[in-house]
């Protein structure tokens, strides 16, 4: 963990993953990931029943 | 913006003439936006996602974009790289940014895959692309005024974009002054007005229904048991947009 | 039930989704959701900075250069003096060097704006910073009588000779006919590593100044900053727009206006910039007006995700 956060916090060298020509850095990659993640879950995850008023 | 004629009578509102520029203005502004579909109780039985609250997510992190942009202009674009406390409140900056982004993308593909343009929302969808594009020039140039080595090689790199389409002299990434002044001035209002544009749109037309609604479907009888308040509340809303249609 | 518009039409038209809803609600409050957005995000942003804090490479300047690269910060005055370096061929807004303009066909948009940063190179970035010195090297005033013809000789000759030298140290540059030039690229060094030159370039003899345009292109002009950059995975053909310093997520959000510099033929383009900045101005513009294409519109109906954002509504019909 500590080591993660390490890395997160640009103290270690910076982590790049590549594919051919596609380079993508590791903090943006994380971002999108979030971002597709947080799409699916709305998607899918059952929105709570809204209270009626009496 | 034309006087709807003939239903009015409907209303039995007391006979106020509307002959001033002031009073016309009220009366178009009340027509499109009532204070009830302003600031509403309530919201069509469809939504119920989580997708919608990106929307809000977008504008909670602007919130908070604009809150830490304001201690940073208190102290001046030098502060943060001498005090903790400036430090920190750098970072509450940076990432309420990249939030706001996370937000706004994913409330975009939301909308996309609702075709949340439908019915008259044209120009609701045209605006969230505009704020969406106005925050990336304004993001931009929040990166320019980090005053460190990432913000010299953008200014360095970021130059030939911006001279290729000859705007480069009135929008000189190299010039702090400049650039500072749209990044706390110029563009924090222009991200504002366009996001409160879109959302006072958002209140006019109302949430977009699923796109297979039928008039058959039973959520679009009349409620099994009728809230007496909903009912008074939401009449005044229907009766203008239908007579100007 | 409705004209036959289509049901991906912006149109208002007169099916459910131009009408106002009539059927079933649901209580909903505007404020309280705001106020739950703005804590939960707050709770996040204070939590995401108090443990992965931001990024603050330090800046570096013309004596951090200088003093690191003395070689390359010669070679990069001496082509600053001879007009050779890219800022000095860079035309609008900084000079007017013909032919120099990114254009697209005949659209020359650079040359809009016209010359409004003019900056020449060899009398701005060296010789006026050496006569603020408090005993200006003389041979300014060599350089500033000979003629162009001449200057233009004693530079390309001395360019090629720091080219050659070993490690191109212009301590070891063989004898040749460079006239003042190695005096007065050497006295810039010193200047530089000084500290001064930073100074002097910055306030171009006014008390204030924010206009950091010339330091910027005279580090850019050489191979030490962008070698920085580079290391960095900074520069534009590694997707460095996207990228902020170390590991930290920069504007992810550019990955499409990065993507274009990655691909032949922009890649290669000499007017790259342009073409990505038009091809990106087209995609926003379609993005904005997307509710106008019919197909691109009406894709959420071939592929019915709207299934599952309105699945609550869908089942209860």
């Amino acid at each position: 963990m500590n080591s993660l956060l390490a890395l997160a916090a640009g103290e270690s060298p910076a982590i790049y993953l590549g594919w051919g020509d596609f380079v993508i850095q590791l903090g943006n990659f994380v971002v999108i990931i979030v971002m597709l993640v947080l799409f699916a879950l709305a998607l899918v995850l059952p929105f709570p029943a809204a209270k009626r008023r009496k | 913006m034309s006087a709807p004629t003939g239903s009015t009578g409907q209303h039995a509102e007391p006979e106020e003439e509307f002959y001033t520029w002031t009073g016309k203005t009220r009366r178009w502004v009340l027509k499109k936006l009532p204070p009830d579909k302003l600031l509403p109780q309530d919201q069509p039985s469809y939504v119920a996602s989580w997708i919608y609250v990106f929307g809000m997510g977008a504008i909670a992190s602007l919130v908070i974009i604009i809150v830490s942009g304001l201690i940073l202009s208190l102290n001046g674009p030098l502060w943060w790289h001498v005090s903790g406390f400036g430090h920190f409140i750098n970072s509450t900056h940076l990432w309420s940014v990249e939030f706001f982004f996370l937000f706004m993308v994913v409330h975009l593909w939301g909308k996309y895959w609702m075709a949340a343009w439908r019915g008259g929302r044209v120009l609701t969808w045209i605006t969230g692309v505009v704020s969406f594009a106005v925050s990336i020039v304004a993001a931009f140039t929040g990166y320019l005024l980090q005053t460190n080595f990432d913000s010299q090689w953008i200014a360095f790199e970021g130059k030939d974009a911006l001279n290729a389409v000859g705007i480069g002299a009135w929008f000189n990434v190299a010039n702090l002054g400049q650039i500072f002044m749209w990044h706390i001035v110029l563009l924090p209002l222009a991200v504002a007005a366009i996001v409160a544009f879109h959302v006072i749109l958002v209140r006019v037309h109302g949430v977009v229904p699923p796109l297979d609604a039928a008039d058959t479907d039973a959520q679009l009888q009349p409620a099994p048991q009728p809230v007496p308040q909903a009912q008074t509340l939401q009449q005044p809303t229907e009766e203008p947009t239908e007579v100007a249609r | 039930m409705s004209k036959p518009l289509s049901p991906m039409s912006w149109r208002k038209g007169t099916g459910i989704a131009g009408r106002p809803w009539k059927g079933q609600v649901r209580e909903y409050d505007l404020f309280k959701e705001l106020t739950i957005g703005v804590i939960v995000v707050t709770v996040l942003v204070v939590g995401v900075s108090l443990i992965l804090s931001s990024p603050d490479d330090p800046s570096i300047t013309l004596k951090t250069w200088a003093n690191a690269k003395p070689a390359d910060f010669v070679a990069t005055a001496t082509a600053e003096l001879g007009g050779t370096s890219e800022t000095a061929g860079y035309g609008p807004p900084y000079n007017s060097t013909p032919d120099a303009t990114q254009t697209l066909g005949p659209i020359d948009l650079q040359s809009f704006s016209g010359v409004r940063i003019p900056i020449d190179t060899a009398k701005d970035l060296v010789i006026h910073p050496l006569s603020t010195l408090p005993n200006p090297p003389k041979e300014i005033a060599t350089w500033t009588t000979a003629s162009d013809k001449q200057r233009t000789d004693w530079t390309a000759a001395y360019s090629k000779a720091l080219d050659k030298a070993p490690d191109n140290d212009p301590a070891k540059v063989a004898d040749g006919s460079y006239g003042p030039v190695p005096a007065l690229t050497g006295s810039l060094l010193a200047m530089a590593q000084e500290g001064s030159l930073d100074g002097v370039l910055q306030s171009r003899g006014s008390f204030y100044n924010t206009d950091y345009t010339p330091t910027i292109l005279f580090l850019g002009d050489g191979t030490y900053f962008p070698d920085l950059a580079t290391s960095q995975h900074l520069t534009g053909d590694q997707w460095g727009m996207m990228n902020e310093t170390g590991n930290y997520p920069g504007q992810s959000w550019l990955w499409l206006f990065s993507f274009f510099y990655q691909i032949e033929p922009v890649k290669s383009a000499a007017n790259a910039d342009i073409l990505v900045v038009v091809i990106m101005g087209v995609l926003t513009l379609l993005l904005a007006i997307v509710p106008f294409i019919p197909g691109l519109r009406t894709i959420p109906r071939w592929i019915p995700l709207h299934r599952l954002v309105w699945k609550d509504y869908y089942k209860k019909r």
